[in-house]
């Protein structure tokens, strides 16, 4: 199986909508509109898009803080996201989550997560639910290398290993722990390793290239799909902002930064496009444009919608109770 | 029917009820399958219903909440057992940060149709890692609701309820009642936030739960001698807390005792002393007494295991002070 001219430019189009969607909440980050934190995805976009293609819309994700990628991937509406960035009612979880609790169950998306690590032992629930309901959906779980030292990972590794789960466990390697460099954080290298140690299939792969996230998750899918059980796919990029945005980065060296600023999984792929007749410029420029135009609707929906009602604050909390509403 | 069963018979009766209705109920956890679960609750649950709804987990406290979370979320209705309920600890982030948080976080959009089961309770000699009662940390989060059965009849009706709910419940089970025989009448749901009068009285209230329903019990025995009419409340649930009941009470015998088996300083009794307090200060003529374990943790030897708990002695001394 070789992936199609249609699979990538399908890929980067999503590629080009985080881009963009990226890029706008840095900007609306820094002019104030954006409340809370915001950690972007800016330089991975060729995981997510990649391994999401090989993705059918019944399939579930888990993902982390930094999410917005994932989610756009697996077709999150930009309005929703948007205005839930902006804390609005009508944003994706009414105003109560923000950027770090962006889930659509309806897509199969079980949500960005604030906890370094929560998302492993989710992806092992939804890979028993898939197990005792008896579909062949796959979930993916998306994590980064800081969340690898996490009891957590080891934990599920082990798990799904012992009980063949249908998950891919897809390893966004940026080399940063918040502040701490991989070679700081853990001894080793290859993060694909690891997956020895719970007899998972490990496979290291550059990040930074969508074709070879593809070809690495189209693998590993078809083999949870078909009962054998999880893969661990590492993904080699790198974190092009801070953390958070308002984090200086200033423990990132500049050599570094720029070689991997050279890599920009963006005009590479779009080199790769136009070199193999995927693309032509006129048709890259489209996409751009037409993604450019999706996010300018984006922000201009999320900034007409209204703030949530104060009372609605004692509302989800449980399916059948709500909270006591404080009397002003 | 009327049958006589032992609380754990009882737990066990539930499980299997709905796990023959629905076949998107599991039961997971350390050794629940052939093992029979480290107290026998799930024994003979393995042969009827397979390997793979009774499932045994690896020790990882983590992931076995994890995976009541990821599978609430994408259509099963788990029920998790953890071995101790200090085990809690290793998987807190999963219930308290995940668990407790996903409806509200995603806007009401995500379900949490999961029930922990958690053994408590000092008794067993299991000293200080294996014999906390942590209900009322567990109270603390938005989120989740908070079940402690005393009987079998309650112990039935609760679990059903519980696995019928949409929300993570957190199924308290006191390890020394495990085998303790009661009749059950009904094989109905139970609500949750519905107490129950386990004892009529008009002289003081007893409010309680779990295992110390007994030691309350015991102690109105004793004052009953004494010509003290005590009613004992068992709430049955601490969140939902059934507040009407203990209001009810209160408008008959205006004094109260609280009586719980946690370590004192900061447990659930607290927060009921606080809301009578708040809310039924008029009812009150005399201040609430609160009773609970010593502010330690659980030592090993029975002798001192006995003094850290709180017993019959207890209420009854501090019902005296209030005649």
């Amino acid at each position: 199986m070789s992936i199609s001219k249609e699979q990538m430019r399908d890929i980067y189009t999503r590629m080009c909508r985080i881009r963009a969607f990226e890029t706008a909440a840095k900007d609306l980050f820094a002019e104030g509109k954006i409340y809370g934190f915001a950690h972007l995805y800016l330089g991975e976009e060729a995981i997510a898009p990649a391994v999401c293609e090989c993705l059918r819309d019944d399939d579930f994700i888990t993902s982390t803080h930094r999410g917005h990628g994932h989610i756009i991937a697996k077709d999150g509406d930009l309005n929703l996201m948007m205005a839930e960035l902006f804390g609005r009612y009508t944003g994706y979880c009414k105003g109560k989550g923000g950027s770090m609790h962006i889930a659509d169950r309806t897509k199969g998306i079980l949500g960005a997560n604030g906890i370094v690590g929560a998302g492993h032992c989710i992806s092992c629930g939804a890979g028993l639910s898939i197990k005792i309901r008896g579909t062949d959906q796959v979930c993916v779980c998306f994590f980064g290398d800081g969340s690898t030292n996490q009891g957590t990972f080891h934990e599920s590794l082990n798990m799904a290993s012992i009980w063949k789960l249908p998950i891919v466990f897809v390893c966004e390697n940026n080399h940063y722990g918040i502040s701490m460099s991989q070679d700081r954080h853990q001894a080793i290298k290859d993060i694909a390793d690891r997956g020895a140690a719970y007899n998972v299939p490990g496979v290291a792969v550059d990040g930074n290239d969508p074709v070879a996230v593809f070809e690495a998750a189209e693998e590993a899918v078809a083999r949870a799909r078909a009962g054998k059980g999880p893969t661990l796919i590492e993904c080699k990029t790198y974190r092009q902002r801070g953390h958070f945005e308002g984090d200086p980065a200033t423990y990132k060296p500049k050599e570094e930064q720029a070689a991997w600023m050279a890599k920009d999984p963006m005009p590479r792929f779009e080199k790769y496009l136009e070199e193999n007749g995927v693309m032509t410029a006129e048709e890259i420029k489209a996409v751009k444009d037409g993604v450019a135009k999706q996010i300018e609707e984006a922000i201009a929906f999320a900034d007409a919608q209204p703030y949530a009602p104060e009372e609605s604050a004692v509302v989800d909390v449980y399916s059948d109770i709500n909270a006591e509403v404080r009397e002003r | 029917m009327s049958k006589m069963m032992t609380y754990g018979e009882a737990i066990r009766e539930a499980m299997s009820i709905r796990m023959r209705e629905d076949p998107t109920v599991v039961l997971f956890g350390e050794d629940v399958g052939a093992f029979g679960g480290c107290f026998g609750v799930s024994a003979g649950m393995f042969d009827e219903f397979g390997p793979e709804r009774v499932r045994d987990t690896p020790i990882s406290e983590g992931a076995i909440i994890g995976c009541a979370v990821g599978s609430a979320a994408t259509g099963l209705r788990p029920i998790a057992e953890l071995m101790f309920n200090d085990f809690l600890t290793v998987g807190m982030d999963q219930l308290v940060n995940q668990a407790a948080k996903m409806r509200f976080m995603f806007g009401g959009k995500i379900s949490m149709p999961m029930v922990v089961r958690l053994p408590a309770g000092a008794g067993t000699g299991g000293a200080a890692q294996h014999c906390q009662s942590l209900e009322a940390w567990l109270t603390h989060v938005p989120g989740l609701k908070v079940v402690y059965p005393s009987n079998a009849q309650d112990a039935l009706g609760l679990m059903l309820t519980s696995i019928d709910d949409d929300n993570p419940v957190m199924f308290f089970e006191n390890k020394c009642l495990y085998a303790t025989k009661s009749e059950v009448t009904s094989f109905d749901p139970i609500p949750l936030g519905k107490g129950r009068i386990a004892l009529e009285g008009e002289d003081l209230t007893i409010v309680t739960y779990g295992r110390q329903v007994y030691t309350a019990l015991n102690a109105a025995k004793e004052l009953a001698a004494d010509g003290i009419k005590a009613e004992v409340i068992d709430i049955r649930s601490l969140f939902p807390l059934d507040k009407d009941i203990i209001r009810e009470s209160l408008e008959k015998t205006n004094k109260v005792i609280i009586i719980t088996e946690e370590t004192k300083r900061g447990g659930y009794g607290g927060e009921i002393s606080a809301t009578i307090g708040e809310e039924m200060f008029d009812l009150l003529d005399a201040p609430i007494a609160r009773i609970g374990s010593l502010d330690t943790p659980v030592p090993f030897a029975p002798n001192l295991e006995q003094y850290y708990m709180p017993n019959e002695r207890d209420i009854v001394v501090a019902a005296k002070k209030m005649f």
